[in-house]
């Protein structure tokens, strides 16, 4: 093992406390399931149509959203906070909130006016018809003369 | 400390049920928000994709369990692009340190938010003992 001086940092026993601290809470916590982005989305591409689905529990419905423009999808909603009444304490709280916004690029060109979304049980499903105009055409060739 | 000592309890209750399943599904950890007030205890659990159906509740001896299935999502002739989540079943325990009314206990699950009221037994409630004069 190699070490390094550096003269800058001398050692300090409330740092290599924290340090320490953090090292505990990470062996107490167990995996979580959670995304680096909110809400995270599945994307799912088939020839005539995206579908997106995306898992946005707990929101009403009618906070959400959704533009297309060309091939770019915008989410953008609430997820309302917990209010806290008088006499309660929290034990944990792992569940976000607050405003969330996302930017989608789709494989293709849709129509924004046949996008249809539904929200079941905590999930977002919007289904994205590809562009007339942009799907593909097949030629055929005729031989001349 | 008491915290320590609490995610260990519930680091136990949730190994012992997990290392024996016979569905070979991933099972995920719902993120919960608990809360307490001089009544009840109140958690909210996020599971997605789970219903009324196919959730699952129990208590035994201190033991709180929540289970829930949710439904694969795939679409006939739709290709998986682009994944940030994946969808499996949800299990999570809890060892309370509250003695708990079970009789009284009311599960709810609406837009894939499970939401669990314990009502404290009788026992326990804070009681505001009057003082005498005299």
């Amino acid at each position: 093992m190699i070490t390094i001086e550096r003269p800058f940092f001398r050692w300090d026993p409330w740092r290599e406390m924290d340090r320490l601290q953090r090292e505990m809470t990470g062996v107490f916590n167990l995996p979580r399931r959670r995304a680096a982005v909110f809400p995270p989305l599945n994307i799912h591409t088939g020839d005539d149509d995206v579908i997106i689905t995306s898992e946005i529990p707990g929101i009403d419905p009618a906070d959400v959203e959704l533009t297309v423009t060309g091939d770019t999808l915008t989410i953008k909603g609430l997820r309302k906070e917990h209010e806290t009444k008088e006499g309660e304490t929290w034990h944990r709280r792992e569940r976000g909130s607050g405003n969330f916004y996302r930017t989608v690029q789709l494989p293709y060109n849709v129509d924004g006016n046949k996008v249809q979304a539904d929200y079941v049980n905590g999930v977002l499903k919007i289904v994205l018809p590809r562009a007339e105009a942009d799907k593909p055409r097949k030629i055929s060739v005729t031989s001349g003369k | 400390m008491a915290e320590i000592s609490k995610s260990l309890k519930s680091e136990k209750a949730q190994e012992a049920a997990v290392a024996e399943r016979t569905k070979d599904r991933r099972i995920y950890n719902p993120a919960v928000d608990i809360l307490e007030d001089a009544d009840n205890l109140y958690i909210y659990a996020d599971m997605p994709g789970a219903d009324d159906k196919s959730v699952n509740v129990s208590l035994e001896n201190d033991v709180l369990t929540i289970e829930a299935q949710s439904q694969d999502v795939s679409f006939d002739k739709h290709d998986v692009t682009y994944t940030e989540y994946g969808v499996g079943d949800y299990y999570r325990a809890f060892t309370l340190n509250e003695t708990v009314d079970r009789d009284k206990i009311e599960a709810r699950v609406k837009n894939g938010v499970l939401n669990i009221v314990l009502p404290k037994a009788e026992a326990v409630k804070p009681r505001s003992i009057p003082i005498k004069v005299g």
